[in-house]
């Protein structure tokens, strides 16, 4: 057997340990759905920051940097900077309002069954979309990696998807909070190693480091990859970036994967600490993003990462570069161990969305079902979504981009969920209407964009339609994001003030920013 | 961090009386405690926001000064783009420190109106 391998095995039996562990303390659907609410700011914080640093994080902006250098960074810049929006507007209240889902805030005042109905179906888009580029990424990886030990790509993605529904069918919330919490852990350790090596490569020397990233050979030509325009050039470079920037900066606070997780904790003062945590976590890793990109830039050379595996496998190669097979497998049984609790973490977000919204709340009229019907919904949705995402992984093929199929999911997000949001939270006059219009405005339009765009479009014969993208831009948010705003606010003003809403809106706003009412964490055993 | 609710609560018992809603969003104390977060908030995110957006339309309209060295080879793209970073921290941390003076005044908003607020005051040390 491969050390990957090896390495990658003993990864699997640890997390599997945690998820034995968790499932003998997951009675109750408050333990299941959200770990007893009994996670500490801390652990919580290294969860969301698990949560958050996907596959597109480290194989996919390294990717990204290395090949376009500066242009790439500014993923890295937007997907920190986006925690403002988690924790100044939406982490706290969100805690003191709702129970497991993303939808309790916005049916706190509105008519439940649509409103719920239609926050789910967005809730199982945003994580279809992350959940694919997982998966495509795990697939990609195997193919380097384990060359020659039998294992294809196909097989790597069922591997994927059985361990993933594993971890949540038996966990629950507390096994895939842990998978979370281990793999950030590594994640950042192996991150700081790395960056140690590209640093040791250039004798300690900052200086000695940047001079060789603004002057790379890129072929005959001498290019300096700390010069923006490498990625997005004129004459929609400038809009382009914008747009990425709104996707990110107004789409995490709309990812329900990441909302679920301040469920998890005793309160909303613990909210915010685990929101500055994730925020010193994340911070730190994506300014290594720096080292990563530019180091696999200077050291590996586009041409060596393009011949042997592409984009994607730029901090791999990196780890193989500089020290050697072993510290390879080490990085990529890293980057395994991120896709698969990324992976986790979307399916419980999305299998407590359909039993506890659709389930419960939709098909049941809310009223109150056991908690094992609930759970056993719950385990029943993790095994359908495990399924149908290995399905699409598979037909897709390991040859789509994953940090670009993850901004698009912050599209998605920033323009179906997030208006709703803060209309939810800010907006007196809001009505069930106004929700729903928001909801389905925010998602058709930057899901109808997503499909005329140079993403999908294109005529040299790799894209899915082969025509002239109609829209220029790859990333949907300047547009979709005000129309998913613009749909929420006609709705709202074209159907009659709602007084159950306005008067609800006391009790939220009251329950919001006191605290008063909201849920409690179980109790100790 | 790390503490616990001391007692168990049924959430069924949690259930605050209609009239508590009314009554503490009509409090003088609670007008004021919104207003002093809006006082911090409102102008935090403005702040970063402006600072934030200011990045990529600077990158995408105005390469030519991005591209300047400033030092060595650090050009003000790459600079510009660290600070964003530590600008984050710094309104992560000053948020905080405001947030403590929040909680506070939350508490005595709800002692003095004596509404039902049980386990969390004393848990969240």
């Amino acid at each position: 057997m491969s050390t990957p391998l090896v390495m990658f095995l003993v990864f699997i039996v640890i997390t599997l340990g945690i998820t034995y562990w968790a499932a003998q303390r997951s009675a109750g659907a408050s333990a299941y759905f959200a770990a007893g609410r009994r996670i500490t700011g801390m652990q919580n914080g290294i969860a969301v920051a698990g949560d958050y640093m996907s596959a597109a994080s480290f194989l996919g902006i390294a990717g990204i940097i290395a090949f376009q250098g500066y242009d790439g960074f500014m993923y890295s810049v937007g997907f920190l900077v986006a925690y403002l929006t988690v924790l100044l507007i939406v982490a706290e209240p969100l805690r003191n309002a709702g129970k497991y889902t993303m939808a309790d805030v916005l049916a706190y005042r509105l008519s439940p069954r649509p409103v719920r109905a239609m926050a789910a179906v967005s809730t199982l888009t945003v994580s279809t979309f992350y959940m694919i580029a997982q998966m495509v990424g795990a697939g990609t990886l195997v193919a380097l990696l384990l060359k020659g030990s039998g294992i294809s790509y196909n097989w790597a993605v069922i591997g994927v998807g059985i361990l993933m529904v594993a971890y949540v069918v038996f966990g629950g919330m507390l096994a895939t909070t842990w998978v979370q919490i281990v793999k950030a852990v590594l994640l950042v350790a192996g991150t700081v190693l790395l960056s140690i090596l590209v640093l040791a490569h250039f004798h300690f020397s900052l200086s000695e480091f940047f001079d060789a990233v603004s002057h790379v050979k890129d072929g005959a030509k001498v290019v300096n990859f700390l010069e923006p325009g490498l990625r997005y050039k004129p004459p929609y470079g400038a809009l382009d970036l914008i747009s990425l920037g709104l996707a990110l900066v107004l789409g995490t606070a709309g990812l329900p994967h990441i909302l679920v997780r301040f469920y998890t904790v005793p309160d909303a003062k613990t909210a915010r600490v685990s929101v500055v945590w994730a925020m010193v976590i994340i911070g730190v890793f994506y300014i290594l993003t720096t080292f990563l990109g530019f180091g696999a830039a200077t050291i590996v050379g586009k041409g060596f990462i393009a011949k042997n595996g592409g984009q994607n496998m730029s901090a791999p190669l990196l780890a193989q570069n500089l020290g050697g097979d072993i510290f390879f497998a080490f990085i990529s049984s890293i980057a395994f161990a991120t896709i698969l609790a990324v992976v986790a973490g979307l399916t419980i977000s999305a299998s407590t969305s359909f039993a506890h919204d659709v389930y419960e709340n939709v098909i049941h009229h809310g009223e109150a079902q056991s908690a094992e019907k609930t759970v056993l919904v719950a385990r029943i949705t993790a095994f359908v979504v495990g399924f149908v995402s290995i399905l699409i992984a598979i037909v897709l093929g390991p040859t789509f981009n994953v940090a670009f199929l993850v901004g698009l999911a912050f599209a998605v997000a920033a323009s179906a969920n997030l208006p709703v949001i803060l209309f939810s939270i800010f907006w007196k006059r809001f009505t069930t209407a106004g929700a729903i219009s928001g909801l389905v405005v925010g998602l058709a339009c930057s899901l109808a964009l997503i499909i005329i765009s140079p993403s999908i479009m294109g005529t040299d014969g790799k894209h899915l339609i082969n025509m002239v993208p109609l829209f220029p831009l790859e990333n949907p948010g300047i547009i979709s994001i005000p129309l998913g705003f613009i749909g929420a606010f006609i709705g709202t003003m074209m159907s009659k003030v709602d007084d159950n809403s306005a008067a609800k809106f006391t009790e939220l706003e009251v329950r919001a920013n006191t605290g008063l009412g909201s849920e409690k964490a179980l109790a100790a055993h | 961090m790390g503490s616990q609710p001391k007692m168990h609560l049924d959430p069924q018992q949690n259930i605050t009386a209609a009239t508590d809603w009314d009554r503490v969003a009509a409090n003088s104390e609670f007008k004021d405690l919104m207003a002093a977060k809006a006082k911090f908030i409102v102008p935090a995110t403005v702040f970063f926001l402006v600072y934030y957006f200011a990045l990529p339309a600077l990158v995408g309209y105005a390469p030519e000064l991005m591209k300047k060295p400033v030092i060595g080879p650090l050009n003000v793209a790459y600079l510009f783009a660290l600070s964003q970073f530590v600008v984050a921290w710094a309104i992560a941390f000053l948020y905080m420190r405001a947030a403590s003076h929040f909680d506070a005044m939350a508490k005595s908003v709800l002692a003095h109106l004596n509404v039902q607020k049980k386990s969390e005051s004393e848990a969240a040390k």
